[in-house]
């Protein structure tokens, strides 16, 4: 593990940059040796744009409705087709990929805005702080995603939000377990002795050494996390206690579509696919970074 | 190991409390009140007031949270505020679906896990452990509804082989088996992709580890080493893996029902948040994470049964 510290009192100070440059360049490099890495990063990137163009232009407009035109199949008019509605599908599936992004990054953060600090909190106090944190991360963990959203969206009634609330909530466990265990190996280094002989507060050590320390182990937790989480926004959708239509979210796309699997199966292929392309990706993009990043996996 | 039983029973006690305590808190809170969601928005406010204190919602919260974990402690669920019938009865009924389709699961799910697992790690390197390889990692990536859907397309629409959904009951137990072939299915191969995954890992580590190159260089098979001193070590994974399957398949029934319209937990869970109908909602969250943590502590329990090492540790 690379140490970063921009601490200009006379700790020991590991590597010199130049070091640090090649390791980043080697970084890359094997980054572009790993296939499946560079597959999830070319889908991630692919998803990534759809929404980013679906912001100011999709084909038509998601929620225009055509009932002239419906449950007409793939045409040079409609790429991928249109719904029950002759709503263009293309259309719908760049705005759900929209959706599905936004929740899955809101539903990371609040996971780890809540985990994190409480991670760190258990291993810098220790004892009683630590007991409690640890036990009711372990409550919170055995308790069933699933059933906490559901149980969310029966008090507070289906939408994005509610799936992206109940989805961090579930994810909490997670952080502060990942934190907890990186933080304790980071506290128990010579130079946070050092830190703390000359006078740094517990906070400002947490701050300047560990948390720099421990951020990229977070940031890989955050990326398989997030496939998790788009995973789980589909599904709540799907079960109608996501996004609620008429706004397309893969989920809802993909329970109305199943009404019509016997006129037009396709229309449930795209967002079916949408939702499994994206979460391969992003999982497989996070596993890559996994290896690239832990020293214990390297050959 | 008793000291081990009691710490670990009481933190099962406790993290169902706590379950319940957060279940209750959250439905508690809701906005509106449940009678006048079960009147309607017709209802005068004194039918409401009078629906209010039949249901025991007058009362304190703490002496209606504790009458409802009596309740459930000692198995009178009561009835649902909607359509009033004994919730007990109901999950009976809805029982008769998921148990058989959990259990169809699994089997589907070892059953293709692990000839794969051990193929894998065996052929790690070369072709055939490579396609499992990349076909696990595609499968752990389907979502069930997504793999249902496609499977429904597949076989019942396009070739007409089986049933799309629904379930006819067990009158007539061919019928409602063929009914759950799809489902199971759609469920094992997702699960079994993950459990792939782990008796991969599991086979490898042992393949790699020095005491079964001891074995293999005082002359035994491979076949012999492994069934002497592979399996005993494969084993605890597994079965730390399995257990969590199984809590993973309990809660996968839940979106798998709802594909395939069958009427199980799920599909009573659903259609209860549907209408608002909280108790049952209530009740059911309670009991599904009660079974899913109870598999849990029994994971741990044969965990440490297996491997003996576990024991000395602590």
């Amino acid at each position: 593990m690379s140490v970063q510290t921009t601490d200009p009192t006379p700790v020991p100070v590991p590597p010199p940059s130049v070091v640090v440059v090649t390791a980043q360049a080697s970084l890359f490099r094997r980054w572009l040796h790993s296939p499946s890495a560079v597959a999830g990063a070319v889908v991630v990137g692919v998803v990534v744009a759809a929404a980013v163009v679906s912001l100011f232009w999709t084909p038509y407009p998601p929620l225009a409705v055509h009932p002239s035109d419906a449950l007409r199949g793939a045409s040079a008019a409609h790429l991928l087709g249109t719904d029950q509605y002759g709503r263009d599908v293309l259309s719908r599936v760049m705005s759900g990929a929209r959706i599905s992004l936004y929740a899955g990054v809101v539903s990371v953060l609040v996971a780890a805005v809540v985990g994190v600090p409480a991670g760190l909190v258990a291993a810098q106090r220790g004892g009683v702080a630590q007991q409690a944190v640890l036990r009711l991360a372990d409550i919170l963990y055995g308790f069933p995603a699933l059933l906490a959203a559901i149980t969310l969206s029966a008090a507070l009634g289906a939408s994005t939000t509610t799936a992206m609330l109940a989805i961090g909530i579930a994810y909490i466990p997670v952080f502060t377990r990942v934190t907890r265990s990186n933080a304790l190996v980071v506290l128990g280094s010579e130079y946070v002795l050092a830190a703390r002989s000359y006078g740094r507060r517990p906070f400002a050590i947490l701050r300047r050494h560990v948390l720099p320390n421990i951020a990229p182990t977070i940031v890989i937790q955050m990326t398989l996390l997030f496939s998790l989480a788009i995973l789980a926004e589909a599904g709540l959708g799907y079960l109608g206690l996501g996004t609620p239509p008429p706004a397309a979210s893969w989920g809802n796309m993909l329970q109305e579509a199943q009404n019509y699997l016997g006129q037009d199966p396709v229309l449930s292929i795209w967002p079916g696919a949408a939702i499994f392309l994206t979460v391969l990706g992003f999982s497989l993009l996070g596993e890559g970074l996994n290896d690239m990043l832990d020293p214990r996996v390297r050959r | 190991m008793a000291r081990f039983l009691t710490v670990r029973i009481g933190l099962l006690l406790v993290s169902l409390v706590g379950a319940s305590l957060l279940v209750f808190t959250v439905l508690a809170v809701l906005p509106g009140s449940p009678a006048q969601v079960i009147l309607g928005t017709q209802a005068t406010p004194a039918s409401v007031r009078q629906l209010t204190i039949q249901l025991g919602l007058d009362k304190p919260l703490w002496q209606q949270y504790l009458q409802w974990v009596g309740g459930l402690a000692s198995a009178r669920l009561g009835s649902s505020y909607i359509s009033h019938q004994p919730i007990g009865a109901q999950l009976v009924q809805a029982l008769q679906v998921t148990g058989p389709l959990v259990l169809l699961s699994l089997v589907v799910g070892v059953v293709v896990a692990v000839p794969a697992g051990m193929v894998g790690a065996l052929r790690h390197g070369r072709l055939a452990g490579t396609v499992i390889g990349v076909l696990s990692q595609i499968g752990v990536a389907i979502p069930t509804f997504v793999g249902g859907i496609v499977l429904i397309i597949l076989v019942a629409v396009k070739a007409h082989l089986l049933p799309s959904g629904g379930f006819p009951g067990w009158a007539e137990p061919g019928q409602s088996l063929r009914s759950l072939v799809l489902p199971a299915i759609t469920l094992g191969l997702v699960e079994g992709a993950i459990l792939t995954r782990y008796i991969r890992t599991a086979v490898m580590e042992v393949l790699a580890s020095d005491y079964l190159r001891t074995a293999r260089a005082k002359g035994l098979s491979l076949g012999k080493a492994m069934r002497r001193h592979g399996l005993r070590n494969v084993l605890p994974p597994i079965v730390t893996v399995l257990g969590l399957e199984f809590a993973g398949l309990i809660i996968g029934a839940i979106v798998v029902e709802n594909v395939f319209t069958l009427p199980g937990i799920g599909t009573l869970l659903l259609s209860a948040v549907q209408n608002r109908d909280l108790i049952v909602v209530e009740d059911i969250v309670m009991l599904v994470s009660g079974v899913v943590m109870l598999v849990n502590l029994l994971v741990d329990l044969s965990y440490r049964f297996l491997d003996p090492r576990m024991v000395r540790r602590t």
